[in-house]
């Protein structure tokens, strides 16, 4: 082989086996990606020893950086590896799961508890029914749909939970990726009605309150998501609903 | 009767939308996917979702929008579901924006809506460049607060195998594999949907997800379901080169003004933004001046092939030409197309607001898929709103909506009207089902055991000898070669010759398709077995595709062999004796083709019978014209 991709992959065949490290070598080829890579190893599953070994089990999907089925840390960092391209890394490449999610296999792990925190901050737009009600939705500004958007592009990847220091086994913290969902509900028209239940989410233990401010959390998110703006605006909004609970008592 | 089970398969905008209507309803629905339901193909749709909502002073109409689907899909579609899913649209976009959806604003607050592909008005709602996955999001969300609920139970990380019949031959059930442990189990269902997305895989590359194999639908057909037109696939004129993926790049650039063009000289060598505009040939402006690079995608993909590959024009003499952003303002295409022109940046290295983006047609939608009934409306001539007819398969309790089933798009799809479809498909299938459960006389609580254990075991015995079986073939050379074999022969133009080779080069991979042995022998998230499971049905639903191109010998929409087109006449147009003899012919073939393929699966390969085409609503009279 003359020019190499080089990998260095770290596997755990199950949830309760050690892990281990194994190197992979394939024929270098012009704009491969990380996934593309795996995907060319599944059929060559050959390590750098030459024995043939159970292909690397991952997740992947969209291949574009959308679906955020590929979350994993590549030379160190978390980020979708669909789009973490051959050509700008350095050699060997290193891949590792997530670490702050139970490990399934190798590179893929359980993000399950991401999305039970969705339900449990209530992130949606509570709707009378799915018919057709005959009238429009209230008219929503240029200004206020373009920030909406910023947040609605969330693929609950997890990067942002990998990155976040308070995020770990041994915290009851939600995790960043829960508050640009927040904001993004309590900021629609009608989804602000029930602004009071997500808040009182938050201000449950494990809520806003374990935000260490670290802001590692924007600074690895795919989709530039401002996280750390959404965690200061909903500091404001659960300090007022604080005060308004407390005249309503 | 004991409770009614409803199993729903795959969580996109199609699965999602029946699952909610059948929560709404009052049912319990256990919800299969391959993987967490937000990470669905429907995420990739980039432009927009189709409704008139005329807010831009150009008269537009619903009438108008059926008549353009109508012929977008070269009356291949039958048109009373047209007729009702184009009714229906504004009041889905406003129930969508309901939810929370961010859809683009005008200035005064209300959704925009911009020109796609194959129309002449401004219809289509969108949100920035990644509509898909924002539709896709909103009613996760609802369907989340269902989950929440109690009402909704998801089964991600399952794949569907098969579906469990009983001794009449009604769907009683599902079998699916827990890709984790790989065991296999059996729920019983009193009506099943499958909403499992498209078959892109199937030509290797496409614009398509890695999991859109199309492996859920061969499996349902392997097992009485019938399946049409499946020589109808979309090529979608503008993607990205890749060895891995194809990636889209939206017909919403072309219809915020992108333009497409080449090198007037063969094998130009300078960059594309250093060739002067007189010396740049926009071939889809001159051949189709009224409707320009928003041609419907079929002929833009056609005119494409034509000037690369007949003319030798393509870019540096590559499968290549240019879609071209660079005259309009940065800020514009950061708010309009900031999402994909990012991608474009990220897998091409290159800055698509000053250079021209390469792209050529790739593999993007079967317009094929799972055969589906409806109940025609007596008064109003579109589609009876709830009916268990609607969108039922020919297997009795299976329901098909979404990419999966045949219906709405005929011979080509119009951008834009397939996240309508979607999500309208799965609207009304879920309301069919509803409708199905009510008029059920005997629940999945009568089947006996037997018939759920028998399926389970056929099913661990497929399992158990993929496990088995040592120095056999690889799953993803097999998938390769079917990908080279579509690719070559069953791509933008297609002829006889090669569709007998590919066909004999599928009997091939379908023999070696057996002999597959797999790297991983383990237990525990193998995924070995589910692809190497994946690729034999692949292979199976090509030769579908494959055999029925064969047999249509016309050109309609998105099929199309040279040696039986009905050349429009050059410079001619309704009224000159001349298109008027080439319309008596256009109609005469109509006489012959306009049919439905349904394939039928015999141990020996595909059966393929002719039905009708309802044309009730906008009978042929007048050949598709974008000149």
């Amino acid at each position: 082989m003359d020019k190499v991709i080089h990998f260095k992959i770290k596997r755990q065949d199950g949830p309760n086996s050690q892990p281990y490290w194994e190197e992979f070598k394939m024929p270098y080829a012009p704009q491969h990606n990380v996934i593309s890579a795996l995907l060319y190893l599944r059929e060559h599953p050959v390590n750098t020893r030459g024995q043939r070994v159970a292909p690397v089990a991952w997740e992947s999907n969209c291949m574009e950086e959308v679906c955020g089925a590929c979350s994993m840390l590549v030379n160190g960092v978390p980020r979708q590896a669909c789009a973490a391209l051959v050509d700008d890394l350095e050699q060997p490449i290193v891949l590792e799961p997530l670490t702050k999610f139970p490990i399934i296999r190798d590179l893929a792990v359980d993000r399950q508890k991401m999305f039970d925190a969705l339900i449990r901050v209530k992130a949606w737009v509570p709707l009378d029914g799915s018919q057709d009600v005959h009238e429009p939705a209230p008219r929503i500004s240029p200004a206020d749909q373009a920030l909406r958007y910023v947040y609605s592009r969330c693929m609950t990847c997890g990067c942002c939970m990998e990155a976040c220091p308070q995020y770990h086994d041994h915290s009851d913290f939600i995790g960043p990726a829960l508050f640009g969902q927040v904001a993004l509900h309590n900021s629609h028209p009608t989804g602000g009605f029930f602004k009071a239940d997500r808040l009182h989410a938050l201000m449950d233990p494990g809520g806003i309150a374990g935000c260490g401010n670290a802001q590692n959390c924007f600074k690895v998110c795919p989709k530039d998501i401002p996280l750390t703006h959404a965690i200061g605006e909903l500091g404001r909004q659960t300090t007022v609903q604080w005060l308004r609970d407390l005249l309503m008592k | 009767m004991a409770k009614q089970r409803v199993v729903v398969v795959g969580g996109g905008l199609g699965g999602l939308w029946a699952t909610l209507r059948l929560a709404e309803a009052g049912h319990s629905v256990d919800l299969f996917s391959m993987f967490q339901v937000k990470r669905s193909h429907s995420c990739c749709a980039q432009g927009g979702i189709n409704a008139v909502l005329d807010i831009k002073g150009q008269h537009d109409s619903i009438e108008q929008h059926i008549t353009d689907t109508i012929k977008g899909g070269d009356y291949l579609g039958d048109q009373p579901p047209i007729k009702t899913m184009c009714q229906d649209a504004p009041g889905l976009v406003h129930t969508y924006d309901r939810m929370g959806v961010t859809f683009s604003r005008t200035p005064e607050g209300i959704m925009d809506q911009r020109l796609f592909g194959g129309v002449k008005n401004r219809r289509t709602c969108f949100a920035g460049a990644t509509t898909g996955a924002q539709l896709l999001y909103g009613i996760d969300e609802q369907v989340r607060a269902h989950e929440g609920g109690g009402r909704v139970r998801k089964l991600e990380f399952w794949e569907f195998l098969s579906l469990v019949l009983d001794d009449q031959g009604v769907c009683r059930g599902v079998a699916a594999l827990n890709v984790r442990n790989m065991k296999v189990e059996t729920f019983r269902a009193d009506v099943v949907l499958l909403a499992t997305g498209g078959a892109g895989l199937i030509w290797g590359r496409s614009t398509m997800s890695t999991n859109c194999t199309g492996a859920a639908a061969a499996r349902a057909y392997q097992q009485g379901a019938k399946f049409a037109n499946g020589e109808f696939a979309q090529f979608h004129p503008t993607a990205m080169k890749g060895h891995d993926k194809l990636r889209l790049m939206s017909e919403a650039c072309r219809g915020e003004g992108g333009r497409i063009w080449v090198p007037r000289k063969a094998g130009d060598t300078r960059l594309g933004r250093d060739i002067p505009e007189n010396e740049r040939f926009y071939f889809l402006e001159e051949w189709y001046p009224a409707y320009g690079n928003t041609s419907p995608r079929d002929v833009a993909s056609r005119a494409i092939v034509r000037v690369t590959r007949h003319m030798g024009l393509g870019v540096r003499g590559q499968d290549i030409v240019y879609l071209d952003l660079t005259h309009k303002s940065r800020e514009f295409l950061e708010a309009r197309l900031g999402g994909i022109l990012d991608m474009y940046q990220t897998f091409a290295g290159v800055d698509p607001y000053t250079n021209p983006m390469e792209v050529f047609p790739s593999m993007h939608y079967t317009m094929g898929g799972l055969w589906v009934g409806f109940d025609k409306d007596g008064q109003t001539g579109g589609m009876a709103r709830i009916s268990p007819k609607n969108h039922a398969t020919s297997v009795p309790g299976l329901y098909a909506c979404g990419e999966c089933d045949f219906a709405y798009h005929g011979a080509n799809r119009l951008g834009a009207n397939s996240l309508l479809s979607a999500s309208f498909s799965g609207r009304v299938a879920g309301d069919a089902a509803a409708a199905y459960l009510k008029n059920l006389k005997s629940g999945c609580d009568k089947v006996p055991d037997s018939v759920y254990d028998a399926e389970r075991q056929r099913q661990a015995e497929i399992n158990q000898a993929l496990l088995a079986r040592t120095g056999g073939e690889n799953a993803s050379t097999l998938h390769h070669q079917l990908g080279e074999l579509m690719q070559q022969y069953v791509f933008v133009e297609r002829d006889n010759a090669g569709l007998d080779k590919a066909l004999a080069g599928i009997a091939e991979l379908k023999e070696r398709g057996r002999k597959i042995s797999l790297d991983d022998k383990g237990n525990w998230s193998n995924q070995s077995l589910p692809w190497a499971r994946q690729v034999q049905d692949m292979i199976v639903l090509g030769e579908v595709m494959t055999k029925c191109a064969r047999l249509r010998d016309e050109c309609r929409g998105s099929h199309y062999k040279a040696e039986f087109e009905l050349k429009q006449p050059e410079g001619k147009f309704a009224g000159d004796p001349e298109y008027e003899a080439y319309t008596e012919k256009w109609k005469a073939n109509n006489e012959r083709w306009l049919k439905h393929s349904i394939a039928t699966h015999t141990p020996a390969g595909p059966q393929v019978e002719y039905w009708p085409v309802d044309s009730s609503v906008m009978p042929p009279t007048k050949p598709r014209d974008y000149r």
